[in-house]
């Protein structure tokens, strides 16, 4: 799975035989409240190409693929599609149009069938204004053959696993004509086989003259499929580079396109306490067998990709997940049965999905910041407002919050001003160990370094960090020491500054063969 | 949470095909069930009067529930069908003097209207139907008192008490009816276009609003189907007593969601179907009658139905746990 596939020739054929591009798209804006997701985007897409885009989190990435399929509208710009001029209202605009959007979550309707979700939106009728369930089974039967899936159009849709909803979605796709195809991030959620029938898939489209956006985080796999790569950096194209002529480090740094300090502390000596050390912590589904420890003062990052199991184990350290194995809490035993434990303990947990499980979005910021401390600003259980205002006012002030009030609705803020308050509730419980899950996911570049400067100072007042990331930069800009996982375990330690990308890279894709869980789909 | 869910499997040998079937309608098995216990406690359970009462204290209720099916399905709720009952069933005694179809088409109308204006609120203003259809409840009932008063209208047109008398053996020709409406909106659901939409609006919203799916229509015509039943349910309950007060049908949305909910449609929408509802309606009425029979007082036939209710939910999540987990 690894080998590079350099198919010069056919990349070369395939641009010069279709001159004119399929798709232009001409300096594409979008504001949301507060961030600037793309600021002038350019990309020509041509008919029968796999263009993979790249770009870290937060680029632009999926606002732009948003924008294509019709699920928002674009602030300035053009976009050309077959020569004339695409400015799809709705999805089904889009789709009428032939563009459709694979999404990165399963858009199916769970309790309809195979079938009927095929053909969601135009199921065929009979005279008298019956389904017609023969001609729908059929038609999606047709539609799922020659996608080379083997599913019962019959079977209800919500019962497939993950994988084969993918494909039902794929089948979708196709079922009418399209000319654009857009994946976003498709094998997040799927194991090597599965992946490989994806490919498959995507070959056979891209053969039928079809365009493929392909979006991954993956560097083999856009170089093993794609014909060009286009490179989004906060929200503008840095680069469209032929994949025959491109390496991984290049696409890397346009990426990144800054380079973290590193900062000299990564060479610092931990002989400092232990704060914590997990041995032996299972969870069924999601990890086994992890241990590590982490000691006052020290950032420990952990990397892995997404589905790892990373936030399942900061869930179970937290009480959140039941999980078998050993917590030494300051070299005590412990047992953490639910967050109130932990809370008590002195842990802090930053969660990965801030608007669901960090904030609560309609109140404002003191609000929040007030809801992990109420017992140490009660007395007599009523709340103590000076005490709370207070708090809230030095914590805001420690981490530069900027909003408009203590009162202002944290829906409304910033990305990165969200993610200070939830770094402000958590740091008022003065923790031991703070837990930081994607910390900088969806904030742009100004915020980010600001989040970098407040871990950093944490870490020196003592606090020890666990920073769990799929950025790699930002894990070995900022971790004293690493550790890599993959599928559910640990696999391999680092010392922070002595670690390159490439180290990091094999960890999490060693091992990769023997402990499938999920049985491979025949295709 | 399903009690009565229609399962499509693919590969069910006999034995799973009849586990399927089980699980499918076991609400019908607890009406089922309760027609047994019945009928051992008390010789008058079986009796054709009996038998013919229960089937018309079905009817009210059934029809509220029947039009909530889709509403619910769609991720909806409509608090308002109480109300438009003592609505619909004023209007259509106080009506008579110009003509009984005249009376019948204006009650038919306003209800109509009443879940038109629901669903309108719902999906151009995106309030909850909560929100809108408990305001829309407590707006209506207050009209028809100030313009009724809190008296009860005698009907003064027979034509429209000794139909509702009519019966075929002892089946009245409202049961008669009313089935024919629940068939109806159950090959809606199941087999049109408009009711496979429905389930897609409820199951999963974004999906169907990609799939390009006119969301709001099928969401406004639900209202307005459901509008439409209670209303008939008004004309009904008139035609049935011969009178109308503006009090009738209070109460009734409540226990019209008790038998959407006890029938197995999830309450967030997806899920669900009239034949559920259906069972869960007789299974409801069988138990009021049979306690009523049983000289049971007449206080302890809420608690008994909350504590009914309650169980039947608990044990289906139990016993769909496993299939939760896989789906979910």
């Amino acid at each position: 799975m690894l080998d590079r596939r350099v198919d010069e020739d056919r990349s070369r054929e395939c641009i010069a035989a279709a001159a004119e591009p399929l798709m232009r798209i001409r300096c594409i804006a979008k504001a949301f409240p507060g961030v600037r997701a793309l600021g002038g985007v350019n990309l020509d897409i041509f008919a029968g190409e796999v263009h993979a885009l790249c770009g870290e989190n937060g680029a632009g990435k999926s606002t732009l693929m948003k924008i294509l399929a019709g699920g928002i509208r674009p602030d300035e710009g053009e976009i050309l599609h077959s020569g004339a001029a695409y400015e799809p209202k709705n999805p089904r605009d889009a789709r009428n149009s032939g563009v459709v959007l694979i999404h990165q979550e399963m858009s199916l309707a769970p309790d309809l069938s195979v079938a009927e979700n095929i053909f969601l939106g135009s199921l065929p009728c009979k005279w008298n204004g019956m389904i017609d369930r023969r001609r729908l089974n059929d038609d999606a039967a047709r539609a799922l053959k020659a996608c080379g899936y083997d599913i019962d159009p019959a079977a209800r849709a919500g019962d497939l696993p993950i994988a084969r909803q993918q494909m039902v979605e794929i089948a979708r796709a196709t079922a009418f004509p399209c000319s654009v195809v857009i994946f976003d991030e498709p094998t997040a959620t799927l194991t090597e086989a599965e992946a490989e029938s994806l490919f498959r898939t995507i070959e056979r489209l891209r053969k039928n003259n079809v365009a493929i956006i392909y979006i991954s985080h993956k560097m083999k796999e856009i170089f093993r499929l794609s014909d060009r790569i286009s490179v989004l950096r906060d929200g503008e194209t840095q680069a469209t580079l032929r994949t025959a002529d491109a390496d991984e480090a290049q696409v890397m740094s346009l990426m990144i396109g800054r380079t973290l300090d590193r900062r000299p502390a990564s060479q610092r000596k931990f002989a400092g306490n232990q704060v914590l050390a997990v041995s032996g912590l299972s969870s069924p589904d999601a990890f086994e067998d992890v241990s590590f420890t982490i000691t006052e003062g020290e950032i420990l990052g952990l990397y892995g990709l997404v589905g790892a199991g990373r936030s399942e184990l900061a869930e179970a350290i937290f009480g959140l997940r039941q999980a078998n194995g050993a917590l030494l809490w300051q070299g005590r035993p412990v047992t953490v049965r639910r967050p109130r434990d932990a809370v008590a303990l002195g842990i802090g947990l930053v969660p990965q999905d801030r608007k669901k499980q960090g904030l609560v979005l309609g109140a404002g910021g003191r609000e929040n910041v007030i809801l992990a401390n109420l017992a140490k600003l009660s007395a007599w259980g009523l709340l103590r407002r000076a005490k709370a205002a207070a708090l809230y006012s030095e914590f805001a002030e420690r981490l530069r919050l900027r909003s408009a009030s203590p009162t202002t609705a944290v829906v409304t803020l910033s990305g990165g001003n969200q993610q200070k308050v939830v770094l402000a509730k958590w740091l008022a419980t003065d923790p031991r160990l703070l837990i930081l899950d994607e910390p900088t996911r969806g904030i742009d570049v100004g915020a980010k370094d600001e989040v970098y400067k407040i871990i950093r100072e944490l870490a020196g007042s003592g606090m020890a960090v666990l920073l769990i990331s799929s950025e790699m930069p930002e894990v070995l800009g900022l971790s004293d020491r690493i550790v890599t996982m993959h599928h559910g375990r640990l696999t391999g330690e680092f010392r922070g500054g002595e670690v390159g990308e490439e180290d990091l890279i094999r960890a999490v894709m060693s091992a990769d063969h023997d402990r499938r869980s999920k049985p491979a789909v025949a295709v | 949470m399903s009690l009565a869910t229609h399962r499509l499997q693919s590969s069910a040998t006999s034995f799973d095909g009849l586990k399927t079937i089980i699980r499918g309608n076991s609400v019908w098995l607890l009406a089922i069930a309760f027609a047994i216990f019945f009928s051992l406690q008390s010789a008058f359970f079986l009796t054709p009067f009996n038998i013919s009462n229960v089937l018309t204290q079905c009817v009210f209720v059934g029809l509220l529930a029947i039009g909530m099916t889709p509403v619910v399905i769609s991720g909806n709720i409509d608090l308002s069908v109480g109300a438009v009952v003592g609505l619909t069933a004023c209007i259509v005694v106080a009506l008579q003097p110009y003509g009984l179809g005249v009376a019948v088409l204006a009650a038919l109308a306003a209800g109509l209207l009443v879940g038109l204006v629901n669903g309108l609120i719902v999906e151009k203003m995106g309030i909850s139907s909560f929100i809108v259809t408990l305001a829309m409840m407590s707006g209506i009932r207050g009209l028809t008192f100030l313009a009724i008063g809190d008296i009860s209208l005698s009907s003064t047109d027979d034509r429209l008490n000794t139909f509702a008398m009519l019966a075929i053996g002892p089946i009245s020709i409202v049961v008669v009816l009313f089935a024919a409406l629940a068939a109806i909106v159950g090959v809606v659901l199941r087999f049109t276009s408009h009711g496979r939409n429905t389930y897609a609006i409820g199951g999963n919203r974004s999906a169907a609003v990609d799939a390009g799916i006119a969301v709001s229509r099928h969401v406004i015509a639900n209202f307005a189907l459901c509008g439409l039943m209670a209303a008939t349910c008004g004309i009904a309950m008139a035609a049935n007593l011969g009178a109308a007060a503006p009090s009738f049908g209070r109460d009734y949305e409540l226990l019209a969601i008790t038998a959407v909910v006890l029938g197995g449609t999830r309450l967030q929408g997806g899920k669900g179907g009239v034949a559920g509802t259906l069972g869960a309606v007789l299974a409801l009425a069988i138990l009021r009658n049979g306690l009523n029979l049983l000289r049971v007082s007449p206080f302890y036939i809420p608690v008994v139905v909350g504590l009914v209710l309650i169980m039947a939910l608990v044990l289906d999540r139990r016993v769909n746990r496993q299939a939760m987990r896989h789906g979910e």
